[in-house]
């Protein structure tokens, strides 16, 4: 493939923030935001309960307390935190604060004060009766257990998904093809597994916070650390009550989403005691909040039923999805569709047929929301591993397993709504992988003495670009006065890159060094429409609404050279640094062209775009691993990933890469030491992050990552996505290494030092 | 309790509660560099140089740093710009959270050893979590720049 | 400081002791003097007691969280407490140490080790430099967590001395009451001398392992930390 030069996509160019943020200038929420009322939650110890009574006097009597609010205050109106595109597939199944408390941490009362300090001894001072029912803490049981987590009349959904309070579930999904009984019948090997992955926390460092405070309008002003500036003016819109016109909501930097800043966990509070009291609020979440009341990854149970022949060839996969929506219903539903529909298409080669069915169910613990990954990592964890499984029931190179049943370009894949996978590098991804991490050598497990073993893990995985058919990206571009452009936009980067990412398309299509493109965003009273950053959009996405916007603006900008030349725009061409009319070549500069457009001229030289795609085209991934594992004491070292990615064409190979090394790590921390259990009552054990243990940097051993180019037809300049698919092969691949090394196949995660060393071989 | 304290070079004499901890002094004064990140003395996200030593200012009272100096990036903007652009090139800053207190203790592991090994510089970084960058960029980074100073240092013999 | 910001505890009055200069390591020929405001750090970059314990003060110390943690950390407030966890205690309670307290005077650190809390001050730890060989070994689940379990091995002239940690109850100090290692380190005596010591020591369950797991793990580490004495011989 001949590939185009370019001049600023496929650069490392720095982010445009790096040196504000590597210096450690103040650009986060509590950084800038003014002097404010402090607002802090009086959250439940009970995992179900009522609030019988609550007494606030002597918490409002504390000095420095403004107020204090408990659910007689708030309105009966429900609504869902989750950033989603409008109507929501998320449950209206929130109160600002209910009387029904259903999980370990749930908001029973809102405190207002001066300062930290009469905040915190407010809360001491809150006197609660409860009504302690009994809490669903298991969520195989959930689903019609006499237990409702939500039984309440108002209860609501906004699209028929399968979705009944009355029976505890959030909703339902299912999708076949083929008749996957008559196949599995006809296999020569059925295997079926059953692998259980848990609500792993997304610890971004900067924990939930926003500012919020009334504009010199009156409107409600919202700072927050946030992925969807327009969700959240929405979510704040039906929590309040008040118009959408009345509510701007800005995002700052970010310190760190992964998803969890796609539902609005924490606007509401401080935008509820400003709307009360007029004065400006800032909420800022502890380290505890964070792990306890943030909106972790979805725990899953997926069955995975898979029917091969002894040739190799998969001929069937079924996968069954129970997912734990926990007590509120964020983002549940879809979700969930991603462990099938992420997962199966991998082996389109030779499958024959397939079936996907998904619950999602309440229960009475901490609510889950949007990770990286979304769901397709916990349904790859089971089908990789699966597929890990089958390979060595068949003494199969699981590598030339995968090469004999893979995806590949061309392909129409049938479990991926029949999209075509036009871009599809996954072969030589596989191929790239085995060279570059020597496989053949690593695979074989070798005695290293003292007990120590090394062995070897590969798995591979794809994710979406947006969510078709749904997700919108918009960007308007402007021309400064200096002849440079202005970016604005509503995606949110959230240390990503995407400011400078989407800069560099623009830069490219305008002919201008990315230095001459400023970036704004994201503030709803300024930025045209986006979705916002999730499902691994932006790049995708929004990169389309830039290619459009430029096209637009490079006409608009013709149109007024037009009029300064007094010529037709059609005898003009757009030159990057100006336009040229093409038959006497007389040329007309940008800043000339800005100029004009400021002094007795109708064409603003500005373009907004929007885009949206019918089709999610999937990057693709292979990861090994190669780990030391301690048969005396069950630890495990990682001591090579070697990774080779299928985005497309990377628009920023730098930031491209850090994202496969960031994803990895965090998978690697999932696999191998982040753990989520809870007491008897419900209450999450590891709620800080001295008992939820990150990877540090003495935990990743080396980590290559290379890429393979593929051309997206649909994508700017040929990309994918490569946000979200990073965070899934180190699970699967893990676990077989793990396997190699002491014959015992671990479907659960986390996979701990003692989990390895106290399982017993079985088969 | 009223304390003396020369934050970045600057004498500040201020009344604190005894129980204050260093990291709310700071931003208090305007110091907004210095971050919490957990409540646990995990994170290493608040890391301040106490009299040219790193230590956890979420885990140090302020009364404690009385008549000592206290140094935030703010005041260490010189010697931090000689490095941080390598990690910039590797796109490795990210999020950018964590950069204020890893680019401290980074100051101290240089300050501590001019030309430290690879294994050297991540056993003394340990304390400094990332969630974003999965720690490689930030150590390609550190390793450009001393590679490029010590060639330079070899160059000029 | 550590682990008091971490309670959630209201104390009337509390003093620094930073001001009395016991933040220093005096090493004279028989022993080291560590003052009680010595941080993790200061005794972890020590050249003696780096040379002394043959490298395992280092080892037992480098997996504590943190540089900036170390620095803060000081041996009092890691003595006193106490903690069953703490790589300290575990590290000196093989050593000939002794903890001088105000009130008490000086006190061997295995004696410390059980005392009640009371409200006497750790004035320093002395550790006497009997010569001998030392191994750090421990387990975590990862790097810079707390331990699992701990072990530290010491032969302080011909005495065999073993300490496990993290039991997760206070470290326990073992000698080789019945002669296991009377004939020097091999595999069969100090393989005999672990599966004793694992059979002499009660664990439990917690956030960081189950007593099944401790039980698994202690002959392990008390094998690996006897044979690396060897090593060092």
């Amino acid at each position: 493939m001949d590939k185009p030069e370019y001049r600023s996509v496929g650069k490392s160019v720095r982010k445009k923030d790096s040196l504000q943020l590597l210096l450690g200038k103040p650009v986060y929420t509590e950084d800038i935001a003014p002097d404010a009322l402090v607002v802090k939650l009086l959250r439940s110890p009970h995992a179900n309960a009522m609030v019988k009574t609550i007494d606030t006097s002597k918490a409002k009597k504390v000095p420095g307390v403004v107020d204090v609010y408990t659910w007689e205050d708030v309105p009966n109106q429900r609504f869902s935190n989750a950033g989603q595109t409008y109507p929501e597939t998320s449950p209206y199944d929130r109160l600002i604060i209910d009387r029904h408390v259903r999980f370990v941490g749930d908001v029973v009362a809102i405190v207002a004060a001066e300062n930290e300090k009469a905040a915190q001894t407010a809360l001491s001072r809150i006197k609660v009766e409860y009504d302690v029912l009994e809490p669903v803490l298991d969520f195989r049981t959930a689903k019609d257990n006499p237990v409702l987590v939500h039984p309440e009349d108002n209860w609501h959904m906004l699209c028929d998904l399968g979705g009944d309070n009355t029976r505890n579930l959030v909703g339902t999904t299912s999708d076949a093809g083929g008749d996957i009984e008559a196949v599995l019948a006809d296999c020569d090997v059925v295997l079926e597994r059953t692998y259980h992955t848990k609500a792993y926390n997304q610890a971004m460092m900067e924990t939930f916070r926003t500012f919020t405070q009334l504009d010199r309008y009156g409107r409600l002003h919202v700072i927050s650390s946030t992925q969807i500036v327009y969700h959240v003016r929405r979510i704040l819109s039906h929590a309040l009550g008040i118009p959408k016109s009345r509510i701007r909501v800005e995002k700052p930097r970010i310190g760190g989403g992964f998803g969890a800043k796609q539902t609005a966990v924490c606007e509401v509070y401080p935008a509820f005691v400003t709307m009360k009291t007029g004065r400006p609020a800032l909420c800022v979440f502890s380290r505890k909040e964070s792990q306890t009341c943030g909106s972790p990854r979805h725990e899953m149970e997926v069955k995975v039923r898979l029917g091969a022949n002894n040739d190799g060839r998969i001929r069937a996969l079924g996968v069954t999805t129970l997912s734990n929506s926990g007590a509120y219903g964020e983002h549940g539903w879809a979700t969930v569709g991603l462990t099938g529909h992420k997962s199966i298409p991998l082996y389109t080669g030779s499958l024959e047929a397939f079936k996907f069915d998904a619950n999602v169910v309440y229960t009475n613990m901490q609510p889950s929301g949007a990770y990286r990954g979304f769901g397709a990592t916990q349904g790859q964890f089971a089908v990789e591993s699966a597929v890990n499984e089958l390979a060595a029931k068949l003494g199969r190179d699981p590598v030339e397993l995968r090469e004999q049943n893979m995806v590949r370009e061309g392909m129409a894949m049938p479990a991926y709504f029949g999209e075509m996978a036009n871009a599809c590098a996954l072969d030589r991804c596989m191929q790239h992988c085995s060279d570059m991490f020597g496989w053949k050598d690593k695979f074989p497990v070798r005695d290293m003495g003292n007990g120590k073993v090394r062995a070897a893990g590969v798995a591979m995985s794809m994710q979406g670009s947006g969510i078709s058919g749904i997700d919108v990206g918009s960007v308007t571009v402007k021309l400064n006065d200096d002849g440079g452009y202005m970016l604005l936009i509503a995606a949110a980067d959230m240390g990503t890159g995407c400011d400078t990412i989407l800069a560099q398309m623009v830069a490219e299509h305008m002919e201008c060094p990315v230095d001459a493109v400023s970036v704004f965003g994201a503030d709803t009273d300024a930025s045209p429409y986006d979705s916002g950053s999730y499902a691994s959009s932006t790049t995708y996405v929004t990169g389309m609404a830039v290619e459009k916007a430029c096209t637009q603006l490079k006409e608009r900008l013709c149109a007024i050279a037009a009029e300064e030349l007094g010529c037709d725009a059609a005898e003009l061409r757009f030159e990057g640094g100006c336009v040229r009319h093409e038959a006497t070549g007389r040329t007309v500069s940008l800043s000339e062209i800005a100029a004009k457009s400021q002094c007795n001229c109708r064409l603003a030289p500005e373009a907004t775009a929007q885009h949206s795609s019918p089709v999610s085209p999937p990057p693709y991934m292979v990861g090994m691993v190669e780990i030391e594992l301690d048969r005396e004491t069950g630890v495990v070292e990682v001591l090579d990933y070697a990774a080779v990615v299928d985005c497309g064409i990377p628009i920023n190979p730098a930031l491209a890469r850090i994202q496969v090394e960031g994803g990895i790590v965090q998978g690697i921390g999932h696999t191998l030491m982040e753990d989520v259990t809870r007491t008897p009552k419900g209450a999450i054990r590891e709620s800080s992050l001295f008992t939820y243990r990150l990877p540090t940097r003495l935990d990743t051993g080396r980590i290559n990552v290379e890429f393979e180019h593929s051309y997206e037809p649909t994508g700017p300049f040929g990309a994918k996505s490569i946000g979200e698919i990073v965070i899934n092969t180190p699970g699967p691949a893990l676990a077989q290494a793990i396997y190699r090394a002491t014959g015992v196949w671990h479907r659960e995660l986390p996979i701990l030092p003692e989990h390895i060393l106290l399982a017993k071989p079985k088969e | 309790m009223e304390v003396k304290i020369k934050l970045n070079g600057k004498t500040v004499v201020d009344d604190i509660p005894a129980d204050m901890l260093l990291i709310d002094f700071v931003r208090a004064h305007g110091c907004k560099s210095v971050k919490r990140g957990c409540e646990t003395s995990a994170c290493g996200l608040c890391t301040v140089m106490l009299d040219d030593v790193p230590v956890l200012s979420c885990s140090t009272l302020v009364a404690r740093a009385d008549g000592r100096s206290v140094c935030t990036l703010e005041g260490l903007q010189a010697e931090a710009s000689e490095f941080v652009g390598f990690i910039a090139d590797q796109g490795a800053e990210q999020c950018g959270f964590c950069n204020p207190g890893f680019v401290m203790n980074t100051i101290a592991l240089l300050r501590e050893n001019p030309d430290p090994t690879d294994d050297e510089i991540l056993a003394y970084l340990s304390g400094n979590l990332c969630r974003c960058s999965g720690y490689v960029g930030q150590l390609r980074g550190i390793r450009a720049f001393l590679d490029e100073k010590h060639g330079k240092e070899v160059e000029r013999g | 400081m550590m682990w008091l910001k971490m309670g959630n505890h209201s104390l009337g009055t509390a003093i620094d002791l930073c001001g009395l200069g016991l933040d220093a390591i005096e090493e004279t020929d028989e022993e080291f003097r560590i003052g009680a405001m010595v941080t993790l750090r200061q005794m972890e970059t020590h050249a003696g007691l780096d040379a002394y314990s043959r490298g395992a003060i280092k080892a037992a110390f480098q997996d504590i969280v943190g540089v900036q943690f170390r620095n803060g950390a000081t041996v009092g407030g890691s003595l006193w407490r106490r903690m069953g966890f703490s790589d300290i205690v575990t590290a000196f309670l093989a050593m000939d140490s002794y903890v001088e307290l105000h009130e008490g005077g000086i006190v061997p650190l295995e004696r410390f080790v059980n005392m009640p809390y009371d409200k006497d001050i750790l004035v320093r730890l002395i550790v006497k430099k009997r010569p001998g060989a030392f191994a750090y070994q421990a387990v975590r689940k990862q790097r810079t967590d707390l331990p699992t379990l701990n072990c530290m091995a010491a032969k302080l002239g011909g005495e065999y001395r073993v300490t496990v940690g993290a039991r997760p109850g206070r470290a326990v100090l073992l000698r080789d009451d019945q002669g296991i290692l009377a004939d020097g380190i091999t595999e069969e005596s100090v393989a005999a001398f672990a599966e004793h010591a694992a059979g002499s020591i009660r664990v439990s369950g917690n956030m960081w392992g189950s007593a099944e797991y401790r039980r698994a793990l202690a002959p392990v580490l008390v094998r690996r930390a006897l044979l690396a004495l060897g090593e060092v011989r």
